[in-house]
């Protein structure tokens, strides 16, 4: 299975945010997208997860078969907001995902998950009174729940302690160890053994008298 | 999906889901209006089932806003959105929107006898008025979750909402009272406006969905 971004350009509103990202990511290799506020790394992970369309060039998923057959099939995105409710406790919102993201037998269940993210012991909780590290760290047990071959993370440490960003790591080395994909869009080091680095840069524009070109 | 269906309830149902909002808005409606046009219980009794069907429409418009903004506030909407490949994405809206008819609008249908009983509708009224709601609304709730998948990215989207649902569901409304006026007056058919009220439900159930749908899939950002 490969992931393969070819002259891969985005926009938001109308306006290019990068173009010409050109990558190739095969079986149990990381990837950290790395660059300036406002370079793109968020946008270009949503043009990977199929949410904003591809401007120009093209983004595929080769060699997925029947299982995987587009990107968004394949993947798990982690975006900014973790995706769970704060009225249902951690377990009900872990076991959700579970019922609805997953179908193979490589899924973890809930109680284990939470073991690999440290939260063993609050799965009882409502997700409010979670703090914002260990909200993460829930939000991280949901990539465990269902099983995707592709991570797409932004920001995935954001707000994470070195215990659980070293715990962290960990899982993400098992994952690519294991056949796994990750995109990381990042500003910190990951901890990542061997993982590829794309550096985004700010689209040069021209200024004519004023104007945008 | 069946647990997509059981979430969405359980979060209708628990703090701050506002399923609550819509019954007391119901209520407030329905009692303010004997206060209004005054104690003849004649007239009452005539316009009884238009004034419950005007009230549950106005109910049902009340919390569909946070259809979608609570999940696209939490990022869960992209994860629906994103599993499209598995889950038919016109399937999933359906379900969000059968959880939310069932924790926003059946108490509705259900409080209606009772508020029947404050406009002095006969027995066979209030019956038919509670049958008609039960079939009408859910059409209100798919109409609505066209509207509310387009207005989602926006911040204050709840009264664009309203506006551009509320002309749509003109027709729901229209038979669904002429049907529960048809139950009482004698002359007045009820089966006809009665099963044309089923039809626009069942239309809706396919169309407001996959609408619904293709709203969400090209409003991400």
């Amino acid at each position: 299975m490969r992931l393969i971004a070819d002259e891969l350009g985005g926009e938001r509103g109308g306006e290019s945010v990068f173009s010409g990202i050109g990558f190739t990511l095969g079986v149990g290799e990381p990837l950290t997208v790395t660059g300036p506020n406002g370079s793109g790394k968020s946008t270009l992970l949503r043009v990977v997860a199929g949410f904003l369309p591809v401007a120009e060039g093209r983004i595929a998923l080769e060699g997925g078969g029947e299982d995987y057959p587009t990107v968004a099939s394949a993947c798990h995105y982690l975006g900014h907001s973790n995706a769970m409710k704060t009225a249902l406790t951690v377990v009900e919102n872990l076991a959700f995902w579970r019922d609805f993201l997953g179908e193979t037998d490589r899924d973890l269940p809930v109680s284990e998950a939470l073991e690999q993210v440290g939260l063993g012991g609050i799965g009882h909780l409502p997700f409010a009174y979670l703090s914002t590290g260990q909200r993460r760290r829930a939000a991280i047990a949901k990539l465990l729940v269902a099983h995707r071959p592709l991570w797409l993370l932004d920001e995935p440490t954001a707000g994470l302690d070195k215990a659980s960003e070293a715990r962290f790591a960990g899982l993400m080395q098992a994952h690519c160890a294991a056949g796994g994909m990750i995109v990381a869009a990042t500003h910190l080091p990951l901890g990542l053994e061997g993982a590829r680095e794309l550096r985004m840069g700010f689209k040069e524009r021209t200024v004519i008298a004023g104007g945008i070109c | 999906m069946l647990a997509l269906y059981l979430r969405d309830l359980s979060l209708s149902i628990r703090a701050g889901g506002g399923a609550l909002t819509g019954i007391i808005f119901f209520l407030a409606v329905v009692v303010a209006v004997p206060f209004g046009v005054g104690p003849d219980l004649n007239l009452l009794s005539r316009i009884g089932p238009a004034i419950l069907w005007i009230a549950a429409l106005l109910a049902c418009l009340l919390g569909l806003d946070r259809l979608f903004q609570a999940d696209r506030e939490d990022g869960s909407l992209d994860l629906l959105v994103l599993s499209a490949d598995r889950h038919f994405l016109a399937l999933t809206v359906l379900v969000k929107c059968l959880a939310h008819w069932t924790g926003s609008v059946l108490p509705l249908v259900i409080a209606a006898p009772l508020l029947g009983l404050f406009m002095n509708i006969a027995p066979v009224g209030i019956g038919a008025a509670m049958l008609t709601l039960a079939v009408g609304t859910p059409a209100i709730t798919f109409i609505g979750a066209v509207g509310a998948a387009v207005a989602v990215a926006l911040p204050r989207g709840g009264l664009l909402i309203s506006v551009l649902v509320l002309p749509l569901t003109i027709p729901v409304l229209i038979f669904g009272v002429s049907a529960s006026y048809g139950a009482v007056h004698d002359p007045d058919p009820f089966m006809q406006p009665f099963l044309i009220l089923a039809a626009l439900t069942l239309f809706l159930a396919v169309i407001g969905p996959v609408a619904a749908a293709l709203a969400l899939r090209h409003g991400a950002d």
